[in-house]
């Protein structure tokens, strides 16, 4: 038994896989849970003051330790998350990947910083020095303040903000902003080329996103992400919506701007995109955010359509709660790598047709359907008297599951149809290539 | 907490952010070499010196994409409150919101049929 599951690839994986995120957890845990609301923060607010201390600025130290931890903890899961992300695209490309820095290739991500320290610092001699050397700083900072609203246990959150979902998607929009300052700043041309493909890229998958959100938002009856987490104790948003989760996951990729929605950096036509001009640990910035940014998205999934920390004995063992919540979390971000290596790149104009008359559309008839069909269940009667049992939830999940999987019939017809009329049309054009000399003769 | 507290450790937040990301720059900026000289700062364009300015006006498409996107994030802003309040709303706000994605979607099939959707 022992050795047939460790004989196997995908067993180390798996196992590799559950010490990791054990570590991981248990780091949040016992490091960053104690600086958040809830945890012994409060009762070191109380002790300053009772002795001595004014109890504003007892508050406010007690916030930026907080924030100190709260802010620490992506950054430091990025370094981790880079040899996890090396290691997984060399497995699908039939390499080994890191194997030399330490035990496993482990100590990698860090050698590779050192370098990056050594790299010389150049700023092109046309740009706009002040918004040059902002923009990787803004990149960084638009992804780690989403982790402010993330809930780790039922106890442990930054803030518990009443719009939690609109603070995500106000500060989410923050990456392209740095996108435009960065290629705008380094008066360069490949730069400036590759910003506009992504900034119209970027904005246009934020409404299937946010659209996306809507549905979590209307199911829960609330923005604030505990709330959001605390609805689904019944029954995951996943299952009550699966077009809504697979829209937001799509457009989260896309906002990372990853394959197969990479054109941000697309090597061929644009040499590196709106990064072209920036070297050393400037550089190094970008791809944190960008790393940080997809495990962000895993962990967003997580809270919005899969439960965030619920499993069993979450309420008892917060330490659990931490575990179930960055498992689910990893879940998402290796589906999000392997749909990165495993899927060529979509062309720019595919790209914009893939959003806006496919997700934008998806994404309004889903939110008019839910929206009716919600209230045709509480017309009826049949919503959920207690929503945290799973038996009570069984109805209304399953009417909004029908919906969905005939809103998927639908919208697959639909597409079976154009796209055989398009190979029709192909088909003609080709026979009159090939006749025309025929007739000629 | 309170919601002065809350939006406090908000903008705690927004101050030390950019801090995290600026540190390794700046210990990076201390610690590598920097000896600049013209040809190492010049704009980089694969070999070719770079000819003209780089800040001009551009295709109007993307301005096209902005427009709707502008419109549709407005309208999304609207929405959220409408998803929120869902479970409490009269049979009058519900028609309201229904009618308020009716026109995003009229909205969408007018830029459609005008081709501002076809990537040129």
């Amino acid at each position: 038994m022992f050795r047939s599951v460790f004989g196997t690839a995908i067993g180390r994986f798996l196992f590799g896989t559950f010490i990791l995120l054990a570590i991981v957890s248990a780091t949040v845990y016992f490091i960053v849970t104690p600086l958040l609301s809830g945890g012994c923060i409060n009762d070191l607010a109380q002790c300053l003051t009772q002795s001595g201390w004014d109890a504003g600025a007892a508050e406010f130290l007690t916030i930026v330790l907080g924030v100190m931890g709260v802010a620490t903890f992506p950054l430091l899961v990025t370094i981790l998350l880079i040899w996890v992300e090396r290691k997984f695209a060399a497995r699908i490309q039939d390499r080994v990947g890191p194997n030399r820095v330490g035990p496993f290739g482990l100590i990698q991500p860090l050698a590779d910083v050192v370098k990056l320290l050594g790299k010389e610092d150049l700023t092109p001699a046309g740009a706009d020095k002040l918004v040059f050397n902002t923009a990787p700083v803004v990149m960084v900072m638009s992804v780690l303040l989403i982790w402010a609203v993330v809930p780790f246990t039922p106890y442990h959150v930054g803030v518990d903000l009443e719009i939690g979902a609109l603070y995500f998607v106000a500060v989410a929009s923050i990456g392209t902003l740095s996108v435009i300052m960065a290629s705008w700043a380094s008066n360069n041309k490949y730069a400036l080329l590759g910003a506009f493909r992504v900034v119209a890229q970027l904005i246009s998958y934020e409404i299937p996103l946010a659209m996306a959100l809507l549905i979590p938002v209307m199911l829960a009856g609330s923005m604030s992400m505990v709330g959001i987490v605390e609805a689904q104790a019944g029954m995951w948003f996943m299952f009550v919506s699966p077009i809504a989760a697979f829209m937001f996951f799509i457009s989260s990729q896309a906002e990372t701007g990853r394959a197969p929605f990479d054109l941000i950096e697309a090597e061929s036509e644009l040499v590196a995109g709106f990064n072209i001009e920036y070297s050393g640990m400037k550089f190094a910035m970008f791809f944190a955010g960008e790393f940080m940014h997809v495990f962000t998205n895993g962990v967003l999934m997580a809270i919005m359509f899969t439960g965030g920390w619920w499993g069993p004995f979450a309420y008892e063992a917060p330490l659990l709660a931490v575990f179930y919540l960055l498992g689910k979390a990893f879940f998402w971000y290796l589906l999000s790598l392997l749909m990165r290596n495993a899927l060529p790149r979509v062309r720019i104009d595919q790209l914009m047709a893939i959003n806006w008359k496919f997700l934008v559309p998806i994404s309004i008839v889903n939110l008019l359907m839910t929206a009716l069909l919600l209230r045709l269940i509480q017309e009826g009667g049949l919503s959920p008297e207690n929503a945290s049992s799973f038996v009570d939830n069984i109805p209304q999940t399953l009417i909004l599951l029908a919906g969905n999987v005939v809103l998927f019939g639908i919208v697959m017809t639909l597409l079976r149809g154009r796209a055989r009329g398009e190979r029709m049309t192909d088909m003609v054009v080709r026979e009159d290539v090939e006749l025309a000399p025929a007739t000629g003769d | 907490m309170d919601v002065i507290n809350e939006w406090a450790y908000i903008g705690v937040f927004f101050l030390l952010a950019p801090v995290l990301p600026a540190l390794p720059i700046l210990i990076g900026s201390l610690l590598s070499p920097s000896k600049p000289n013209a040809i190492k700062q010049a704009t980089y364009e694969c070999g070719v010196e770079t000819v003209g300015d780089t800040w001009v006006q551009f295709k109007v498409q993307y301005y096209i994409y902005g427009l709707i996107f502008l419109i549709f994030d407005v309208e999304m802003v609207f929405l959220f409150p409408w998803a929120v309040a869902y479970n409490q709303l009269d049979f009058f706000a519900f028609g309201a919101g229904f009618l308020f994605i009716f026109l995003l979607t009229d909205a969408l099939i007018y830029a459609w049929r005008k081709d501002a959707l076809e990537w040129t």
